[in-house]
């Protein structure tokens, strides 16, 4: 029995010791005293130095974007450091092509800040804002996929381009030992500035997704910071080509909705890909949609369909339903989103039917 | 325990009792960090580095430590924690003073925490009761001998890139009988000293 416990005190004693050892030296060695953080040559921070570019940025309240929250395993959180990051890291290259690493461009969660630093990131990111949103409603559209909408905080508003996305922010539950945050599109129009609302899928063993299907519950205090992305509106007359599979809906619902409550007069078709009649949803507030739009038309896709589905819609893949009913591509633009095999065969179609690269825009996931 | 010369330690923990090639200690990085001489001789002076650190630090635990109040069966968790608080020490210490050296080394000092042939010496100079002088010899030793032996084996790793491998051996597969064989042909200089 004694030497149980002499044996733990003595371990904790030497792991005390050494633990004491290395926050000394953290606190001397490690600390490289107040820097200066200049960005984009106009608004200048002092900052402590000795942390990550990262998280000296949290700090200052300014969110890159970053999925795996800083342990260098994403690559989102890319930064142009002009001066003073030091060397490239070895931790850093895989993520960086050749064009990157001529620009400076640095993985901030790993590159430090110990001396004076001058950085070059894009003005909207000033734009993005942390919140503590409360979960309004939960609603389920299928089995695996659910609508949220959160409302911010008193006071506060969010303001973004239709088909941008937020980081939501999965804390630690049972079973998840690691914060991580996951990107998911807004779904609400931008008008509406103090709700958002996401569409989240469920994915098996997922981080965020068992979270949010499995945890969150109505009145549930949630992390969300944004908006990211440059997959957005883009204002002009062009006939719009929407293509969404799943959770993809979301971007291309804040666009409706913002065409919708702005009375925006332009052509446009919604090709919405799934396997069976189950997976569809939302189909009356399409239907809605339709009657408020002047000119907008909802088209479900289902590429599993039996006779027993009595299903007289368009039987096959969102690509087959573009070559089939898609008259040409010239002088229209599409926005798509969705997976990657999706996409890449959707831009097939789509050029093939004349439509230049330049006016397709995707949001991968 | 017959007095060895901490010279003749040294020598054998290169040649003879290579941890590498007569103990099999530290092959996932030996074999993951193989690819280019460059790369394998950067990591191999980490090794070397922090086993002379962390022989000293752990002879020093043990003997003043455990031995006198009878805890040597802690020895295994302690040294783990030892060699990762000293790992994280110098690495702070690099980071600030010798950068260059810290970018050098890069990737591969945190690695090293978990590096089995540093705890294998730890462990090897109590087992075989060796001194303070005996203990720094056989460290610096095998840390030599350890770069040795993964800066021969990337040399050849290169070689091999340009031959043909069968499918099913490429990669790990080849360059573990390319071990092998270096293991038997490092077997000629046992009879040089014999330690253990």
């Amino acid at each position: 029995m004694s030497s149980i416990v002499i044996s733990t005190v003595s371990l904790s004693i030497i792991t005390a010791l050494f633990a004491v050892l290395l926050t000394i030296a953290d606190r001397t060695i490690g600390n490289y005293g107040q820097v200066t953080m200049t960005i984009n040559d106009d608004k200048q921070f002092t900052v402590n130095g000795g942390s990550s570019l990262l998280s000296t940025l949290i700090e200052e309240k300014i969110f890159i974007p970053s999925a795996c929250g800083g342990k260098g395993t994403c690559g989102y959180c890319k930064v142009q450091v002009l001066e003073g990051g030091g060397p490239v890291l070895a931790t850093e290259t895989p993520f960086m092509t050749e064009e990157e690493l001529a620009d400076n461009v640095r993985l901030s969660c790993q590159c430090k800040v110990k001396q004076d630093i001058r950085i070059q990131i894009p003005e909207e990111l000033f734009n993005v804002k942390e919140f503590e949103a409360t979960v309004e409603a939960i609603e389920d559209l299928t089995d695996v996929i659910k609508k949220l909408r959160f409302k911010l905080p008193e006071g506060e508003e969010i303001s973004f381009k239709p088909g941008q996305y937020v980081q939501l922010k999965a804390p630690l539950y049972e079973g998840n030992d690691e914060e991580v945050y996951r990107a998911y599109s807004i779904a609400s129009s931008p008008l509406e500035k103090e709700y958002i609302e996401l569409v989240i899928g469920f994915v098996p063993e997922g981080i965020a997704t068992t979270y949010v299907h499995h945890h969150l519950e109505v009145g549930d205090k949630v992390t969300i910071n944004g908006p990211f992305g440059d997959f957005y509106y883009q204002d002009n007359d062009r006939e719009m080509v929407m293509v969404a599979v799943g959770t993809g809906v979301a971007p291309i619902l804040s666009l409706l909705n913002f065409m919708r409550s702005k009375g925006i007069n332009r052509k446009a078709r919604f090709y919405f890909g799934a396997k069976t009649p189950s997976d569809l949803f939302m189909l009356d507030y399409f239907k809605e949609l339709e009657e408020d739009l002047p000119d907008f038309q909802f088209i479900p896709c289902l590429s599993r369909v039996g006779e027993e589905d009595e299903w007289d819609g368009f039987k096959g893949r969102v690509n087959n339903a573009i070559d089939e009913m898609l008259e040409e591509g010239e002088g229209k633009e599409a926005y798509l989103c969705g997976n990657e095999p999706m996409i890449d065969s959707v831009v097939k179609s789509l050029t093939e039917k004349g439509m230049p690269e330049e006016l397709i825009y995707y949001d991968k996931f | 325990m017959i007095e060895l010369n901490p010279f003749v330690i040294f020598i054998a923990a290169i040649f003879t009792n290579n941890m590498i090639l007569s103990n099999f200690l530290g092959m996932c990085s030996f074999v993951a960090v193989s690819k280019e001489i460059n790369t394998s001789l950067g990591l191999g002076q980490a090794v070397t580095f922090v086993l002379a650190g962390t022989s000293i630090i752990n002879y020093l635990v043990y003997h003043y430590l455990l031995v006198p109040y009878n805890l040597e069966f802690l020895r295994f968790i302690i040294f783990i924690i030892s060699i990762a608080a000293f790992v994280q020490l110098i690495e702070m210490i690099l980071e600030r003073y010798i950068p260059n050296l810290y970018y050098a080394l890069g990737i591969f000092l945190p690695l090293i925490t978990v590096n089995c042939a540093i705890l294998g010496v730890s462990l090897f100079m109590v087992i075989r009761d060796y001194t303070f002088l005996q203990s720094f010899g056989f460290a610096v030793g095998s840390g030599l001998g350890w770069t040795l032996a993964i800066v021969a084996l990337a040399g050849i790793r290169q070689k091999l890139k340009r031959a043909s491998v069968p499918k099913g051996l490429e990669g790990p597969g080849i360059t573990l009988i390319v071990t092998g064989l270096m293991a038997l042909a490092f077997i000629g200089f046992s009879g040089i000293v014999q330690i253990s």
